[in-house]
C-alpha cells in the first residue's frame, strides 16, 4: 500500500455487532470480513460508501460524527448544510423554518453548500476544455467514487476532474467573508451537515487537497431528529436568518442524479448506485467506451438524496427538491461572486493518487506465483460463495489463503471432504466455524 | 500462468469478457497501468474480431514475468489477404454489423499499435490464429 493512515467515517460496534454478514455481502469492495463472530473492516479497501451502514440490522455499523457540542467551542458557529436536508422535510415545513431551528439549536450562520455551484462548475468547464483530463472526465463530486477510482481503477485516476465539490468552496468563502468583517480566525467553527460517511471520510483526511477548512462534521440524520423535534414543538417561532441567500433551481438540483451531467454541453451520462458505477467503469476501463467528454457518478442511487445519512425516502426527497428547483431563480448573482477571483484559485484539487487494492506483490514475479496459488485455491473451492468461510466470496477466500491471512480448511465444503477421508475430526471443523462466527452461535443449540 | 477462455462467434453482449477477465488478473500483478491498458485493448480487438468473423475461437493467454502472450484461434472463413487486412479501414464486415458499432477495419491495426509483436497466420475456409505478444520491461513494475 502506498498509503496506510485513511480516516474511515464507518466503523463497527463490536458490542452490537451479531456477526450476522450481511455487510460482508454487500461491500462493494469485499473489505468485510467475519472473525470471532465480528464482522472486522479492513482499513485500506473500504471507500466509506455505507452500503455496510445501510444493511446492517442492529445498527452495528456506526458513522463517527464530531460530538455537537463541540459547536460551543466557537463564538461563530456556521452549518453548511446540503440542499438534501432540507429536502427531506414534509412539504409543509418551509425551508425558513427549518433554518430557523438550527439557529435555535445553536448555530449562528446558515449556509447552503450548493452556493458554490456557479463557481465548482465554471471551474470545471474550464479544465474540461483545457484538455487536461483523460475522456471521459469523471466528476469528483462524490467523494466514495474518488476512492473507489483510487483502489479498484487505478488507471482511470487520470480521469478525475481535479475540482473540488461545492462544499468546500462554500466553506472557505465564508471563513473568508467572516474574516473580512473582522472575526478571528480561532472564533470560527465552521460545521458541515452531513449525508453520507464518505463526505464525512474527505472532510478528514481529504484527497488531492490540503486540510481542510471544516472544522466539524454533523450527521444529517442526529440534526434532522433535533430540527424536527424543534419545528414540531413551535410551529410559529422564527428567528432572523442572517445572510439568508436564495439558491438557484441549478444549485438545488446539483446533488441529485443528473445535477452536473444536465450543463455539460457535449456527450455525458450520470450513473447512480455503486454497483451501476463498478461495471460503468469496467467497461470505461477496458476502452469500450467512445465519444463520452463527461461522467456524473454518484455512489447512491438517487445520488445525495439516497445518502446512508438522509432519515427521507430518497425518492420523495428529489420530488421535494425538484419542487423546489421549480420556484427558485434560475440564476441569481450571490455574494460568494465577491470572491470569485480567489476562490477560483483554491477550486482545484492535486492530482489524485491511485492506491490500488488489487495488487497481489510489488514484485511482479511474486505477484504472479501468488495468482497461480489463487488459481489452484479457486479450483479446490465449490464456488458458491456461501460466505460461511468468513469470507464474501470463494475467490475472496482464496486470496486471504495465499497471503497468509485465513485457512483454506474455513471453507465448509472442504471440511465436509476431510471429514470424509477421516483427515479432520467433528470437533475440530467445530472449533473453526466457533473461530470464525463466535461461541454463541454454535453453541446455543446444544 | 495459463488461462484459456472460449469465445462464442455472434454474440455481440459478450464481446469484451474474456479482455476484463483479463484485465482483473493483470492489474493484480502491479503492472504499470499503460502496459496493462495496452493488453487490454489489444485483446478486445482480437476478441472483437472472432465474434464478428468466425463462429467459435479460443483465446490462451499466457502470463509470466518477461511477457505477456495471448493466442487466438478460430474456426472461420480465414483471411485470404493479411496485408490487406492490415491495412487500416480495410474491413469485410457486413452493413449489419458495422450498424452495430464494429467492423470498422480498425481491428488488426489497433492490435499491431498496441501489441509488441503481432503474427498471424490463416488457412482461408478453416480459420486464424492471431498471436499477440506484450513484453514485461523493467520499467513496466511500478516502485
Amino acid at each position: 500500500m502506498k498509503k496506510d493512515a485513511f480516516h474511515h467515517a464507518l466503523k463497527i460496534d463490536t458490542d452490537l455487532c451479531i456477526g450476522c454478514a450481511n455487510c460482508m455481502r454487500v461491500c462493494p469492495t469485499e473489505a468485510l470480513r467475519v472473525q470471532g463472530g465480528k464482522a472486522r473492516l479492513e482499513a485500506n479497501h473500504c471507500i466509506d460508501c455505507g452500503e455496510c451502514f445501510r444493511h446492517c440490522p442492529v445498527n452495528a455499523i456506526i458513522i463517527e460524527q464530531d460530538d455537537f457540542s463541540q459547536t460551543r467551542n466557537y463564538k461563530y458557529r456556521v452549518a453548511i448544510i446540503p440542499a438534501v436536508f432540507t429536502g427531506q422535510f414534509p412539504e409543509d415545513i418551509t425551508t425558513e423554518e427549518i433554518h430557523s431551528s438550527l439557529m435555535h439549536l445553536g448555530f449562528t450562520h446558515i449556509y447552503e453548500a450548493e452556493s458554490a455551484v456557479d463557481l465548482v462548475f465554471k471551474k470545471q468547464q474550464q479544465t474540461l476544455n483545457s484538455g487536461k483530463v483523460a475522456t471521459p472526465a469523471i466528476s469528483a463530486f462524490c467523494p466514495a467514487i474518488v476512492r473507489l477510482i483510487q483502489v479498484k481503477f487505478p488507471s482511470l485516476v487520470p480521469h478525475i476532474l481535479p475540482v473540488k465539490p461545492p462544499l468546500d468552496v462554500s466553506a472557505a468563502y465564508y471563513l473568508r467573508k467572516l474574516k473580512d468583517q473582522g472575526v478571528y480566525d480561532k472564533d470560527v467553527g465552521i460545521f458541515y451537515v452531513t449525508p453520507c460517511a464518505a463526505k464525512i471520510a474527505a472532510v478528514k483526511s481529504p484527497v488531492g487537497e490540503e486540510a481542510s477548512c471544516i472544522n466539524g462534521v454533523i450527521n444529517m440524520d442526529f440534526l434532522y431528529n433535533k430540527v424536527y423535534t424543534l419545528i414540531r414543538q413551535k410551529k410559529d417561532d422564527f428567528c432572523a436568518i442572517p445572510d439568508r441567500q436564495q439558491l438557484s433551481s441549478m444549485d438545488i438540483l446539483w446533488s441529485l442524479t443528473n445535477g452536473e451531467k444536465e450543463h455539460v454541453a457535449n456527450r455525458s451520462l450520470a450513473i447512480d448506485g455503486i454497483n451501476n458505477v463498478t461495471a460503468f467503469l469496467e467497461r470505461v476501463e477496458n476502452d469500450e467506451i467512445a465519444n463520452i467528454d463527461f461522467l456524473e457518478l454518484r455512489s447512491c442511487d438517487e445520488s445525495c438524496a439516497g445518502g446512508v445519512l438522509t432519515g427521507g425516502n430518497r425518492f420523495l426527497t428529489a420530488e421535494r427538491l425538484r419542487k423546489r428547483a421549480a420556484k427558485a431563480p434560475i440564476n441569481n448573482v450571490k455574494d460568494i461572486l465577491r470572491y470569485q477571483k480567489d476562490l477560483m484559485k483554491q477550486i482545484s484539487t492535486n492530482p489524485v493518487e491511485p492506491r490500488s487494492m488489487l495488487i497481489l506483490d510489488n514484485d511482479v514475479s511474486s505477484a504472479i506465483r501468488k495468482m497461480k496459488q489463487i488459481q489452484s485455491t479457486m479450483e479446490r473451492l465449490p464456488r458458491v460463495d456461501c460466505t460461511v468461510c468468513g469470507a464474501p466470496s470463494c475467490h475472496a477466500l482464496a486470496k486471504d489463503v495465499v497471503q497468509g491471512k485465513a485457512s483454506i480448511r474455513q471453507c465448509i465444503f472442504i471440511q465436509k471432504r476431510l471429514e470424509q477421508k477421516d483427515m479432520m475430526d467433528k470437533n475440530e471443523s467445530l472449533d473453526i466455524l466457533r473461530d470464525i462466527w463466535g461461541k454463541p452461535k454454535l453453541d446455543k443449540n446444544r | 500462468m495459463k488461462t484459456q477462455y472460449d469465445i462464442e462467434g455472434g454474440n455481440f453482449s459478450k464481446a469484451g469478457f474474456a479482455s476484463s477477465e483479463v484485465k482483473r488478473m493483470l492489474k493484480q500483478l502491479n503492472l504499470d497501468i499503460k502496459l496493462i491498458k495496452r493488453v487490454v485493448v489489444a485483446m478486445y480487438e482480437g476478441e472483437v474480431n472472432i465474434v464478428v468473423h468466425a463462429y467459435h475461437g479460443t483465446a490462451e493467454v499466457d502470463v509470466s514475468e518477461k511477457r505477456i502472450r495471448i493466442l487466438f484461434t478460430d474456426r472461420g472463413p480465414g483471411i485470404k489477404d493479411i496485408d490487406q487486412a492490415m491495412q487500416a479501414g480495410f474491413s469485410t464486415a457486413t452493413e449489419k454489423i458495422r450498424e452495430m458499432g464494429f467492423g470498422a477495419g480498425m481491428g488488426l491495426p489497433n492490435i499491431k499499435a498496441h501489441a509488441d509483436e503481432l503474427n498471424i497466420s490463416s488457412t482461408p475456409g478453416k480459420g486464424t490464429q492471431v498471436e499477440i505478444i506484450c513484453y514485461i520491461k523493467k520499467d513496466h513494475q511500478n516502485t
